[in-house]
């Protein structure tokens, strides 16, 4: 069986690389910006649907380790002229190193004590930047040089080629996540998130696991961050508020908690919902004082639509939309084929889980 | 076997609906954003063509971004329906050569990242002619780089750094409103003139909008008489820890480069700790109305009452557009507009200066002729304009791209700034001089819009 999962997870990066490649071509150049919007949201909210969804730690601080590899990109490209993919890596390891240290403050905290020391993180780190105006530039930030390679032409989109790369980042980290939920990695995380006390006593390193769980996360939230520093041109403050935080957990919720077509679907509804509701408010005519807080209004009624008619977000929607028009298959059921579906990971996860639940009582 | 058919089968709808969602989106605009190279050359050489991304034969598409909502939004939201009223006047008007201003204003909150994202919406989807007026010295200049790689027009931007008169680096890119080293200068004279062996502290935001102000206040104020220079960021409202050590240092008179709503915590946080220094306001923070405003609505949400007017009596700050009183043939014209298209709009400083802006534009367009292309509009501001409702000369020229010269002193009282003193003008040097404007400003036209 796992012979067969990497080469299917390739398949379907390839399909979605090339779905990207022709919207990205078919559609105008705002549409690519938006492309590589989403695809810089993806690989956040990925990581942290995995630290939440899989190992069952909230973290309100995210967008303090997009900041971290922000940060570690813009510096990198002014200072060192480093290629981008280079500072790209190194954004991540520097963001892994930061997760590491946090992790291991977190490993000893639950649940809401957790999300608070988290959300302290997310508030506090990003005033650093002020306290060092001459290095990270303070309020206003550091621009950030990104161009088009030469060998694509003079007259190509800048904006396509954020597109491509940012798309590229995101796919190679939605693989990496899909074997990794998958492995002895992925089934120890579950098994912390189920029963701590029962995972070690099958030999699990708790602590180990959970420091793991978030430093993947931070990791895939500095490679964001890098990301969002080429796409924009610009690492400021204002970008990294814990307002991005809460964004981010609140994609992972919206797309389903734990699911990696789920952080797609709740990246979608994060970045083309605002800019849809603005249109569509401005071209009603209503006045600017209403117009300017209808996106924020939007975005609070999507949340809680959501919630209520899908409480395991859009990607639990969607399976049980299938379910009910395919009818209940009965291999669902089984392990051997949880561990093969890995479109949805979310979906073999629950039954896994159910199915260890079942196992135990 | 089966199995693998069903998960194609789930991957094949996940990335359909996907497509669609994208697509879905991109159907409402596609329509709009095809540039305009139909201009089938008209043989008539009057014929109104597309000569541009954003001008059609009946319309002129501009856009920019606007704190509506956020830290800024307090008095700088009035602005954009300002300018708008002013366009819709024109537009009832005959328009500029028959065609009409579209102005899209989009939201920011203030926030550099959300600038980056709505401007690139604005140039790369909507098409428009030039970017106008985008506000904000940490917002635009994250777009503006961006702006002039894409050759738009990024005309009168609502700040005044200093950083959007550089030619070379910006071709694109012009000053409107008086820059804030200029604005340093002429407050720093007066500052060392008439409250000479005071001491004297800087308040100012920790960005170049604050470091532009107090390095032109540097220039005149000597050293010796400055006790305490403190900053504030505007995404943190709890500033009682700078202005205690403004009070600590025992200051006589506070300079403060900041925007309304840190005036107006400035100004109650000092009451609070029963410190009363005389307050000298650069012009983009000391609207009267706007602080009034504010002053009230802050001591609200704090539990007490206060008369806004009252607070702001005796404040000392400066302007480069005409003093709000009806004898003001400017005052008059943007006050018959404001009633007629935006009559529910407080007729204050912000919304003078969206109205003024938005008459140099049109004053732009109509000199840059019939049928412009960017490039055209450039060359038009740099060939210089007139003064219009600025009581300064601009500065432009193909060297200089910086907007108003000079400014007037003014001290507040009962809620209108009261000229003080001529007309002065000055330019962004250490040693340039400070010297009174000899011409008068002209009148405001009786049809309410520029001639060519």
């Amino acid at each position: 069986m796992t012979m067969g999962t990497l080469p299917r997870r390739l398949g379907v990066a390839v399909v979605m690389a090339v779905i990207v490649w022709f919207l990205s071509v078919k559609l105008n150049t705002f549409r690519d910006y938006q492309i590589a919007e989403v695809a810089t949201e993806v690989t956040a909210v990925a990581g942290l649907t995995v630290l939440t969804g899989l190992s069952g730690q909230i973290s309100l601080g995210n967008g303090a380790f997009m900041a971290i590899g922000g940060y570690t990109t813009a510096l990198l490209l002014m200072h060192l002229n480093w290629p981008f993919f280079a500072a790209l890596v190194a954004s991540g390891a520097v963001a892994v190193a930061a997760g590491a240290i946090v992790g291991v403050a977190a490993a000893r905290l639950r649940g809401p004590y957790l999300a608070g020391a988290t959300l302290m993180l997310g508030v506090a780190l990003p005033s650093v930047a002020y306290a060092w105006p001459g290095v990270f530039g303070g309020d206003q930030g550091l621009n950030v040089a990104f161009t088009t390679p030469a060998f694509l032409g003079a007259t190509f989109p800048l904006t396509r080629w954020q597109a491509w790369v940012s798309t590229a980042v995101a796919l190679v980290t939605l693989v990496l996540l899909a074997n990794l939920c998958y492995s002895r990695i992925g089934r120890n995380w579950r098994a912390v998130r189920d029963d701590e006390v029962a995972a070690a006593l099958d030999g699990v390193n708790v602590a180990v696991t959970r420091i793991l769980a978030f430093v993947v996360s931070a990791g895939c939230a500095g490679l964001a961050g890098s990301l969002l520093a080429i796409v924009t041109s610009l690492v400021a403050p204002g970008a990294f508020t814990i307002t991005l935080s809460i964004s981010l957990l609140t994609a992972a919720v919206i797309g389903g908690l734990g699911s990696l077509p789920g952080a797609l679907w709740g990246s979608l509804v994060i970045v083309l919902v605002p800019t849809y509701v603005t249109d569509v408010a401005t071209s009603h005519g209503l006045s600017s004082s209403v117009g300017s807080n209808i996106p924020i209004a939007a975005y609070g009624v999507v949340l809680i639509l959501v919630m209520l008619i899908f409480p395991q977000g859009i990607q639990g929607g969607l399976r049980r939309l299938l379910t009910a028009f395919t009818g209940p298959d009965p291999k669902t059921r089984t392990r051997h084929d949880a561990s093969a579906a890995h479109v949805t990971p979310s979906a073999d996860d629950a039954s896994a889980s159910q199915h260890e639940k079942e196992g135990t009582s | 076997m089966k199995r693998t058919h069903r998960l194609r089968w789930q991957a094949a709808a996940i990335m359909t609906v996907a497509a669609l969602a994208v697509a879905a989106c991109s159907s409402s605009s596609s329509s709009s954003s095809s540039p305009s190279s139909g201009s089938s050359s008209s043989s008539s050489s009057s014929a109104l063509t597309a000569s541009a991304p954003g001008i059609t034969p009946t319309t002129i598409t501009i856009g920019s971004h606007q704190p509506l909502t956020g830290p800024a939004a307090p008095g700088y939201s009035e602005i954009a329906p300002a300018s708008a009223a002013y366009f819709a006047y024109v537009n009832a008007h005959g328009g500029v050569y028959g065609r009409k201003i579209i102005y899209k204003y989009l939201n920011d909150a203030y926030d550099p990242t959300t600038t980056a994202s709505v401007v690139r919406q604005l140039v790369l989807q909507d098409n428009v002619y030039a970017l106008f007026n985008g506000l904000g010295t940490p917002t635009h200049l994250a777009v503006v780089s961006f702006l002039n790689s894409e050759k738009v027009p990024d005309v009168f931007v609502a700040s005044g750094c200093e950083c959007w008169n550089q030619p070379t680096t910006y071709p694109q890119t012009f000053g409107w409103q008086i820059d804030y080293v200029r604005e340093g200068k002429i407050l720093g004279q007066y500052v060392k003139q008439h409250f000479a062996g005071k001491k004297v502290a800087f308040f100012y935001q920790d960005d170049e909008f604050g470091m532009d102000g107090v390095k032109g206040l540097d220039y005149e104020i000597p050293a010796s008489m400055v006790v305490s220079k403190q900053s504030y960021v505007d995404t943190n409202v709890n500033i009682a820890p700078q202005v205690a050590a403004l009070r600590a240092s025992g200051a006589q008179v506070v300079v403060a480069f900041s925007i309304p709503a840190f005036t107006a915590l400035l100004k109650l946080d000092s009451l609070k700790l029963g410190f009363s220094p005389q307050l000298v306001v650069s012009d983009v923070g000391s609207d009267p109305i706007t602080l009034s405003g504010l002053l009230e609505a802050f001591a609200k949400q704090g539990g007490a009452t206060v008369n806004g007017n009252q607070l702001t009596n005796g404040i000392i700050t400066d302007n480069y557009l005409p003093a709000l009183n009806t004898s003001d043939s400017w005052y008059v014209l943007f006050k018959k507009i404001h009633d007629q298209y935006e009559p529910k709009a407080p007729l204050d400083g912000n919304f003078f200066y969206g109205m003024a802006v938005a008459y140099t534009f049109v004053q732009a367009m109509l000199k840059a002729g019939r049928n412009p292309t960017r490039a055209d509009l450039v060359s038009t501001i740099q060939g210089g304009l007139p003064q219009g409702p600025v009581v300064s000369p601009f500065a432009y020229s193909s060297a200089d791209h910086a907007g108003a010269t000079g400014a007037y002193m003014a001290v507040i009282k009962n809620g209108v700034g009261v000229q003080q003193g001529p007309v002065l003008i000055t330019d962004t040097s250490a040693s340039g001089p400070i010297t009174t404007f000899t011409g008068t400003q002209p009148q405001a036209p009786a049809s309410g819009i520029p001639s060519p």
